[in-house]
């Protein structure tokens, strides 16, 4: 039963009018993070144009994001495997929003795309282009299942990094 | 398995920014607990506190911080952490301080005070992503959830309309809830032509950011007995973890909360949870998800809930289905995270003592549940309680 509630809630204008009082800080965070073994792989292979996955024998899945050990079968894995730089739209999205809330006039349509050459349901986030720049557009033109290619970088540009992928666009 | 009851629990006010500091909001929380449980400190033996990422408080070793404000001064202190999900994840771990034997009483708090970040807190789960294969893609946190609503959507075919109903049905209920930062009457269109956020999830279909605490307090059956009465019991409780590898994961279909409501089921002795289960309390962060979980706790067949919502089974009046967010869930009360899922616990206690008020279920009810969701979509936390 709520008997009593406690509780003062702030408006807006409370902050910067100094009805209320408050301190700032402003954290400074650098990090450098270590690829590890797997994702260092997958990187050097998108310098080279190529998308790889892992596979292990035991349960025969062949999985992207690449990892060293399958998690189901819970022992190293065996190969390192060159998929190819196709796949089908498993979800997508169009937003309007930035990190910080802030608004976009052109939307970003983020996917999640199962990569061909990879086991079913195995997918990578990355962005779609080439698509519409509405939400009318975009649904026109793409739904669960579309099939889309990657459009890379040119090689002298490429970095070892998922952006060397610039986005995938669908193929017909 | 030992038997626990909930002695008593304890709501702030939902705010999208509050005056209290997180501490002062505990206090707050922890107090009304008490007061409903007839104890005092002297009677707690052990405290669990559940709360999100320290970014948000801008606070590391945030529960430490809190400490005080939970009464937990000199006293067997954890804090649990499993991200969206720690807020009912705190009576279980409440539940197996006692379950354990090791004590008698424990006080289980929640808090989140997320206006401290700025511009805006949801620049703290940027740092949910993958460093290497997805951040420097420019990611926020509404994608995930926009992702997995869309698949939902496509892999059964369900309409934008059928979604919304949920915010108008929770915003709704929460008009009857003291603590409630949301709460109103909204009609279908308006929650399908509010601003996109992130098609198809629009700005009315995604809960608030919110500054509030909760708390419960535990006992074990020993302690209930001498205290005498009634009591409603914790009759079951389950968790469980997908794959962070979440790009190859089943979006359209929460397995892990099917895996967690199975293990509480199990515990509770329930077979058949949709004639067993009376009221629900399912995690409601987002429109879609109310029903996403309805689904994973097997209160409907898959892609079912939306049908069953056109046909008023989830709501609070019904006399033949089962009312799901009484409360008026994070829609309607707000979203304080971790406060957010132990408000959904206290909910079900109310219910099932018969005293919530305005917000009272129509039809009798002997068993209930809440559950709630969280850290990379891939965590089920569900309680059962029973009278
Ligand atoms: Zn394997």
């Amino acid at each position: 039963m709520i008997s009593e509630l406690r509780g003062t809630s702030l408006r807006e204008e409370d902050i910067g009018s100094g009805n209320v009082l408050t301190t700032e800080w402003r954290p400074k965070l650098d990090f450098a993070f270590d690829p590890g073994v797997a994702i260092g792989q997958f990187l050097q292979g998108l310098k080279e144009g190529k998308l790889l996955g892992r596979r292990c024998h035991q349960c025969g899945r062949t999985m992207i994001p690449p990892r060293m050990f399958c998690e189901l079968c819970f022992r190293r894995n065996d190969e390192w495997v060159e998929l190819k730089d196709t796949g089908r739209v498993n979800t997508f999205s169009v937003s309007y929003v930035n990190w910080d809330a802030s608004r976009r006039e052109k939307p970003q349509v983020p996917a999640v795309i199962e990569i061909d050459g990879a086991s079913p349901g195995m997918g990578i986030l990355h962005l779609l282009s080439e698509v519409g720049e509405s939400v009318k557009e975009v649904m026109a033109r793409v739904k669960v299942g579309t099939a889309v290619q990657a459009v890379w970088k040119p090689a002298a540009q490429r970095e070892g990094s998922i952006t060397d992928i610039l986005y995938f666009r669908p193929l017909s | 398995m030992p038997k626990v009851a909930v002695l008593g629990a304890g709501l702030t006010r939902f705010m999208r920014r509050s005056l209290e500091t997180g501490r002062e909001l505990c206090w707050e929380a922890a107090s009304a607990a008490l007061r409903e449980a007839d104890l005092t400190l002297a009677d707690i033996d052990c405290v669990v506190m559940g709360t999100a990422p320290d970014a948000f408080d801008g606070v590391h070793m945030k529960g430490e911080y809190l400490l005080d404000g939970c009464g937990a001064k000199g006293k067997p202190y954890t804090r649990v952490y499993v991200g969206g999900g720690s807020g009912v994840f705190a009576p279980i771990a409440g539940w197996y301080h006692l379950a354990s034997g090791a004590f008698r009483t424990c006080l289980v708090m929640a808090e989140e005070k997320m206006s401290p970040t700025q511009p805006h807190p949801q620049g703290a789960f940027n740092a949910i992503y993958d460093q290497f294969t997805e951040r420097p893609l420019g990611v926020n946190l509404l994608w995930i959830f926009s992702l997995e609503q869309m698949r939902y959507m496509q892999t059964y075919g369900i309409p934008m309309e059928s979604i919304a109903k949920v915010a108008v049905k929770n915003k709704r209920n929460a008009k009857d809830h003291p603590s409630a930062q949301l709460g109103g009457d909204f009609t279908v269109e308006q929650i399908v032509n509010a601003e996109i956020m992130a098609y198809p999830v629009t700005r009315l279909m995604v809960s608030p950011v919110t500054d509030g605490a909760g708390a419960m307090v535990l006992c074990n059956e020993d302690f209930a007995k001498k205290k005498g009465g009634k009591h409603v019991w914790v009759d079951g409780v389950g968790w469980n973890l997908d794959t962070s590898y979440w790009t190859n994961r089943d979006l359209a279909y929460p397995q892990y909360v099917e895996n967690a409501a199975k293990m509480a089921y199990k515990m509770a002795g329930i077979k058949n949870p949709r004639e067993e289960i009376h009221v629900a309390e399912p995690y409601d962060p987002f429109c879609y998800k109310e029903l996403h979980h309805l689904e994973g706790l097997q209160l409907a067949g898959k892609g079912e809930a939306p049908k069953l919502l056109e046909k008023g089974f989830w709501d609070r009046d019904t006399t033949t289905g089962i009312p799901s967010s009484p409360s008026g869930g994070l829609l309607g009360v707000g979203n304080p995270i971790a406060a957010a899922g132990i408000m959904k616990v206290a909910e079900i206690f109310w219910q099932l003592k018969g005293t919530a008020g305005a917000r009272q279920i129509r039809r009798t009810a002997k068993r209930g549940l809440a559950q709630a969701w969280g850290d990379l979509m891939q965590v089920g936390t569900v309680v059962v309680l029973g009278t």
